[in-house]
């Protein structure tokens, strides 16, 4: 129980530390000394400092947006198992509920930012939908063969069950989740954090109008996504558990530290693809599932 | 029948013996020429003392060198329009119109080109589908960008048609230069492309110096030449990084940027301005490159061009790259004839038209440098297009410095001679530049036009994203990368 409150606790304190991580990374490939790894800390109190601005043509759905995606977030995080395949709640068919909570995120992003009315924010809520219908599917075939390979339907019983026996299916779902981790994280290739060309964002060009409180909460939650989704990565590639809490721990955080360097060593050596061909990466994803689950079921 | 007159690149003629054709006869003759593949280089309206408006056209025939000028008599209140017949006058039409308040009659598509006056809501093409959506980019972008208002019309991603209005930059700047040359001319001609310095300051000095009959020693023209080439290799890394950058592939970007720099920094080692300001004037250069300079300035280079070639071909041997830019923003050989695409745009499409090379001036009479081009016409033509001339323009430099003539750099440039017409072409890095004065019977001014390259170009990228994914549009518009404030003047 403690061990699993402590999980949670680092996860929103450290959480912000991944961005920074993976941007140090790429300042070094690009030949530049970088930001400091705490940039985003600063960012978020800087930002709450300062006053949101309200579009007279938003509604209620505007400011709401932020805090409701927050909210499943955090639901979110009571979910997922992080050391030792463990979770604070957990009940039979919690992957349901897992996937449906980001869900219900993306419906509040994309409602939120459709309230504003701009044509820019129009077309990257077309964009994160139409590639959520390629992406949700491959997350939902890599849990099913989880949980059939574990006989079990909560994530943290199938996290803290399985072991290096399980390689093959181990490998291919990981492989399908890193690719689903990168597009729901908006990062390369499928979306570029970093551009600021209104008419090739995705992520970034739907919070274009939040400002001040809302957009430190939009960035705070942008990087517990990433710890989030990165604690199933890491739980699926490294299954090892030692019993020790410490140890645990220590495994489970530089596992999710080597991945926010993966995601800075893709980022510098591969331009972003078409936006007409990231639905076939994500298909890709949802082949190395489905290829797991038709291996598991033989 | 009347023919009109022949000239070449900076030769001066004097201003009476431009034919004079009636207004449908000057309609005729520009068609006849162009069909016959020569191209409108500049095409305007000037005044005569009496306030009389006529028109003036310069066209250029690229494989004889040849230039003609003719203008038309007096234009009352419409003349006929010859867009219909020669896409290539659309701009020049709808500008006359602007400027001096005469219809092309006809025209398909009349509206101002800067928005000089104050206009009613602004006409663009519109479509009344339901299918169809618009998006409206600018003129405040969320880059650090010059202004330009750009209407797409969409079906899902993909863009049916762009419309692009500019105007934001405009200073007035040829209206500015009537009545001179004065000493702030050429400050004006400085900055009306600040990236394109040289490229304008060469052709307003050689116009100059052909309307005064002034012979520039060998040595100033080889250090023209040598700043034009720096301004050019700054100007294309940059671009190749832009490029980079649009399609999030961090290497190249950051390195381009910083040579980028570095090529900026060997011009400030010549004059002590980064962009070259103040460099070049009428009657020569101001700054030499003695022994000194020249022995730390080709080791840098050789040593900037070293890791620009591995910067840029990790974007060659990069997959992902490649597929971003291979068909992407596609122009047709056809097609880029037609609009009378001139720079890096026309060349990427396999168009061989490149001023230095066509209608050679200064030092590239003695020193050719062949063509670079390419035959795909899209993203990566223009990209790698770029990479050719990177790669002669160093080689240009090296041999320039190696062998620089001996001689004074500047000599007196006396006044411009009275009633001569002078069209005055140069390479500029994006393209053709044209700078064409008229003087009075002072030698003063009577009318100077000046035509950048993007003001041929920013046709091509609107014809370029026709079909194409609206997401592609940044990474489009960074490979013609076109001026602003040059088109705006």
């Amino acid at each position: 129980m403690k061990s699993v409150l402590l999980n949670i606790i680092l996860a929103l304190i450290a959480a912000p530390l991944l961005p920074g991580i993976i941007n140090r990374v790429k300042a070094v490939f690009a030949g530049r000394k970088g930001q400091p790894l705490l940039q985003l800390y600063y960012d978020l109190h800087k930002l709450l400092k300062k006053s949101a601005v309200f579009s007279s043509a938003t509604t209620f759905f505007f400011w709401v947006g932020p805090l409701a995606g927050f909210a499943v977030l955090a639901g979110s995080l009571l979910v997922v198992p992080q050391a030792q395949g463990k979770s604070l709640v957990q009940f039979p068919g919690d992957i349901i509920l897992f996937v449906y909570l980001f869900g219900v995120m993306r419906f509040f992003a994309v409602v939120s930012a459709m309230d504003t009315g701009s044509s820019f924010e129009g077309m990257g809520a077309s964009r994160e939908i139409q590639f959520a219908v390629f992406a949700e599917p491959a997350l939902f075939v890599g849990l099913v063969t989880l949980a059939r390979k574990t006989a079990n339907l909560s994530l943290s019983g199938i996290y803290s069950s399985f072991s290096w026996h399980d390689g093959t299916i181990l490998m291919l779902v990981s492989a399908a989740f890193f690719i689903i981790f990168l597009a729901e994280n908006s990062r390369l290739p499928v979306d570029d954090p970093n551009t600021h060309l209104e008419l090739t964002m995705i992520h970034e060009v739907m919070v274009l109008d939040h400002s001040g409180p809302d957009l430190a909460i939009i960035f705070y939650s942008a990087s517990l996504k990433l710890w989030i989704l990165g604690s199933l990565v890491v739980g699926a590639i490294i299954p090892m558990h030692t019993g020790n809490i410490i140890f645990d721990e220590l495994i489970f955080l530089s596992g999710i530290a080597a991945l926010s360097l993966a995601v800075g060593i893709v980022e510098s050596c591969m331009a972003r693809l078409k936006l007409l061909k990231v639905p076939q990466l994500l298909i890709a994803g949802f082949a190395l599932a489905m290829l797991a689950l038709i291996f598991q079921i033989m | 029948m009347k023919n009109s007159l022949i000239t070449s690149n900076c030769r001066p003629v004097n201003s009476e013996t431009i034919p004079v054709f009636t207004v449908g006869e000057f309609a005729d003759e520009v068609l006849r020429l162009s069909g016959q593949g020569q191209r409108i280089v500049n095409y305007f309206a000037a005044q005569d003392k009496n306030r009389a408006v006529s028109l003036f056209a310069v066209l250029a025939h690229d494989t004889n060198g040849k230039l003609r000028i003719l203008s038309s008599g007096k234009i009352e209140k419409e003349f006929p329009s010859l867009t219909p017949d020669c896409v290539q006058a659309n701009m020049f039409e709808r500008e006359i119109a602007e400027q001096w308040d005469i219809i092309p009659v006809n025209h398909p598509w009349l509206k101002p080109v800067r928005l000089q006056k104050p206009q009613k809501p602004e006409m663009f093409l519109q479509s009344y589908s339901d299918e169809i959506h618009e998006v409206a980019v600018g003129p405040v972008h969320a880059g650090i960008i010059e202004p330009g208002h750009f209407r797409f019309q969409c079906s899902g991603e993909t863009v049916l048609n762009l419309e692009i209005s500019l105007g934001y930059q405009h200073r007035g700047i040829e209206k500015t230069l009537i009545g001179g040359p004065g000493g702030r001319s050429i400050h004006y001609i400085e900055t009306s492309a600040g990236d394109t310095t040289i490229g304008h300051t060469s052709a307003y000095v050689q116009a100059l110096e052909a309307l005064s009959n002034c012979n520039v020693s060998a040595r100033a023209q080889a250090l023209r030449g040598i700043m034009l080439e720096l301004e050019r290799l700054a100007n294309h890394t940059g671009d190749l990084g832009a490029l980079a950058n649009d399609i999030g592939y961090l290497p190249t970007a950051s390195y381009c940027g910083r040579i980028r720099g570095d090529f900026l920094n060997l011009t400030a080692l010549i004059c002590g301005n980064r962009f070259g300001r103040n460099m070049i004037c009428p009657g020569g250069v101001r700054f030499d490159l003695d022994k000194r300079i020249i022995g730390e300035f080709l080791k840098r280079l050789e040593k900037i061009f070293a890791d620009l070639t591995n910067a840029v071909e990790l974007l060659w041997n990069t997959p992902s790259v490649m597929d971003r830019f291979e068909g992407a923003g596609k122009i047709s050989r056809e097609t880029g004839e037609k609009l009378g695409l001139v720079g890096i745009p026309a060349r990427a499409c396999g168009i061989t038209r490149d001023i230095r090379f066509d209608f050679p001036y200064g030092i590239y009479r003695l020193a050719q440098l062949p063509v670079s081009t390419y035959n795909t016409g899209d993203v990566f033509a223009r990209a790698y297009t770029r990479w050719l001339e990177i790669q002669k323009s160093v080689e240009f430099i090296n041999n320039q410095c190696k062998s620089l003539p001996a001689g004074e750099i500047k000599i007196s440039c006396g006044v411009p001679a009275s009633n001569t017409t002078v069209v005055s072409l140069t390479e500029g890095w994006r393209g053709e530049i044209c700078h064409t004065a008229i003087t009075d019977e002072k030698g003063s001014f009577k009318s100077y036009k000046i035509v950048d390259p993007s003001f041929h170009n920013w046709t091509g990228l609107q014809i370029a994203m026709r079909n194409e994914q609206i997401s592609n549009f940044p990474l489009c518009n960074k490979s013609f990368n076109l001026s602003y404030c040059g088109h705006d003047l």
